[in-house]
């Protein structure tokens, strides 16, 4: 018989506020994102030099994803297949007219190798890789708004493939002053039933 | 090169690349050695397409290329045919100001709903962008929405543009080559742009292969985790997922024929690669990299390699690895260095980018 899978844990930052599991973790009344999203990682204690050189996008995937593999408890002396699925609907658009606007003026020509290497939505995913020391499955994909039906599917496919034992899977879209992030763990282990419906559910919670 | 790849791959017999001093200011904001799909020829390819509405550079690559694959595969489309976009930068040439096309456009999502419309696919386009593997990733992950039982049939064009953007980018980095390319040389100093567009069709069905087609036997994405910018000095994440694909694919490394490898010519890239493939035992697999010939088209590549791989298997013929002279990597590695004649059946398709990105697919010869 096909193994099942659940959704052992699920965290969502939007409109200044960070919640797991449904759970209000951290909330703030700064509405500007990079202060809100600075004072998060001060508050949740996250002590990553990195997470400051971080482009908007990254930011907050690598927040929503830290607090994630943070709260699974993982044993820090083995190593973890936990692949990651993103998607999103601006890709790296924010940083990408940030970076557009420095070569835009032939006479004002200051094109950035460190805004540059931004320009691409799956560096989020190098940035999480590194922090949590994961070689597993990576992609990136982007949809006109949420799709449940295409994370699922993937996720399904690593899971059953056993190219991971777990899937780091959800949205992550940053535009302009615009922000989500709503991302989720899939294993064997939890209580979530892993199906479009169940993940359609949380997204809308 | 040419809008066909009959045409293509008899260049690449005879040696030719399309690797050239572009000049024109028009589009780039320098000179720069590389590989441009000309304008004229683009637009008259474009005027035996019909169509009412206006359509940006990229999109007129994508939609030629994929009417053609469309056509030649006779599969009608239903809502068991899916369609999958690789792209690394999309349209990202309106964001220019002297270009006439709205911002928005620059969104992935409206690249994928014209391409979806033209077509009259049924199902909405999934995009994937992920960095350089993007073209070779797209064809892992149609494997397995074909093996969930999702699609019957998936169409997958890919395709990418050189544009200011990507020139001065890519420049930033000192990473552009101020003469032809020479992956794997000991006088590599860096990688030309290059631009295409290529689609192929991944099936579950027999009745729709091409003369030149293989069966996918297993494929790897795994992550370098270690710089957003930079290769792993171990070739970690693509030593992984070449693992990873042989252990799905039930073959080892000596049974490989060939390696159609990612070579971009910097310094970093082809070393990792070297260290990789040693690491593997892959010192004696012949290999090219075929950047010296189209430049690096970023997110087509990996696909536009994969079915020149397919053309080399169906003739029969090593191609060789263009600019290369002398080794420069620290591991010895079998470059290719004249086209030949050899009997082939398998060969691995790997590619690595940005964000520590490695893909691996391996292919077999359909007999």
């Amino acid at each position: 018989m096909d193994k099942t899978y659940h959704i052992s844990s699920y965290c969502q930052i939007k409109n200044s506020s960070i919640l797991v599991d449904g759970k209000l973790l951290f909330s703030s009344p700064i509405l500007e994102f990079q202060p809100f999203i600075k004072s998060a990682a001060q508050h949740l204690n996250t002590k990553y030099s990195k997470f400051y050189k971080m482009d908007n996008l990254s930011k907050l995937a690598f927040l929503a994803a830290d607090i994630l593999l943070k709260n699974a408890e993982l044993d820090a002396n083995s190593e973890h297949n936990i692949a990651i699925v993103l998607s999103n609907k601006a890709s790296s658009l924010d940083t990408d007219r940030t970076y557009q606007t420095s070569i835009n003026d032939p006479d004002n020509f200051f094109p950035s190798p460190s805004v540059f290497v931004y320009t691409l939505p799956n560096i989020c995913i190098g940035e999480i890789s590194i922090k949590h020391q994961l070689h597993s499955e990576n992609c990136f994909f982007i949809f006109d708004s949420f799709n449940a039906d295409h994370l699922w599917i993937n996720a399904q496919s690593l899971l059953k493939l056993q190219k991971a034992e777990m899937v780091l899977c959800g949205w992550v879209d940053f535009d302009d002053k615009n922000y989500e992030a709503f991302l989720y763990l899939v294993e064997e282990n939890g209580i979530i039933a892993h199906s479009p419906n169940e993940i359609k559910r949380l997204y809308k919670t | 090169m040419g809008f066909d790849t009959h045409t293509v791959f008899d260049y690449l017999k005879n040696g030719d690349s399309a690797i050239q001093l572009v000049k024109d200011s028009t589009r780039f904001y320098k000179p720069f050695f590389g590989a441009v799909i000309p304008t004229e020829t683009l637009e008259s390819k474009f005027k035996t397409l019909e169509s009412k509405n206006k359509f940006t550079r990229l999109e007129k690559m994508l939609l030629l290329s994929l009417s053609k694959t469309i056509k030649a595969s006779g599969i009608e489309i239903n809502n068991r045919v899916g369609l999958i976009i690789s792209t690394t930068k999309g349209n990202i040439d309106v964001l220019e100001d002297q270009n006439h096309f709205p911002k928005d456009r620059a969104y992935l999502g409206q690249l994928g709903q014209i391409i979806k419309d033209y077509f009259n696919f049924k199902n909405d386009a999934i995009v994937i962008s992920n960095a350089c593997v993007s073209g070779i990733l797209s064809v892992a992950i149609a494997k397995r929405y074909l093996q969930e039982g999702i699609y019957d049939h998936i169409f997958i064009v890919a395709g990418d543009l050189i544009s200011d953007f990507v020139l001065s980018g890519f420049n930033s980095f000192h990473a552009i080559s101020d003469a032809p390319c020479r992956p794997y040389d000991q006088d590599r100093v860096g990688i030309n742009l290059g631009e295409a567009a290529v689609s192929v069709l991944v099936t579950s069905d027999k009745n729709h292969l091409s003369d030149d087609a293989v069966e996918i036997l297993g494929e790897g994405s795994c992550n370098d985790a270690n710089h957003i910018s930079g290769p792993s000095r171990t070739g970690e994440g693509l030593f992984r997922s070449i693992k990873s694909a042989l252990k799905e694919a039930h073959i080892t490394p000596n049974q490989i024929d060939y390696l159609s490898a990612h070579g971009t010519a910097t310094l970093f890239n082809d070393e990792m690669e070297a260290i990789a493939f040693d690491r593997l035992g892959l010192n004696h697999t012949p290999l090219h990299s075929l950047k010296g010939y189209f430049g690096h088209t970023l997110g087509a590549s990996g696909l536009l390699e994969t079915i020149i791989g397919m053309q080399s298997l169906y003739q029969n013929t090593l191609i060789a690895s263009a600019g290369f002279k002398t080794l420069g990597i620290s591991k010895p590695l079998h470059i290719i260095t004249e086209t030949t004649p050899k009997k082939l059946r398998t060969f691995l398709k790997t590619a690595s980018g940005f964000g520590g990105c490695n893909t691996a697919v391996l292919f077999r010869k359909v007999s």
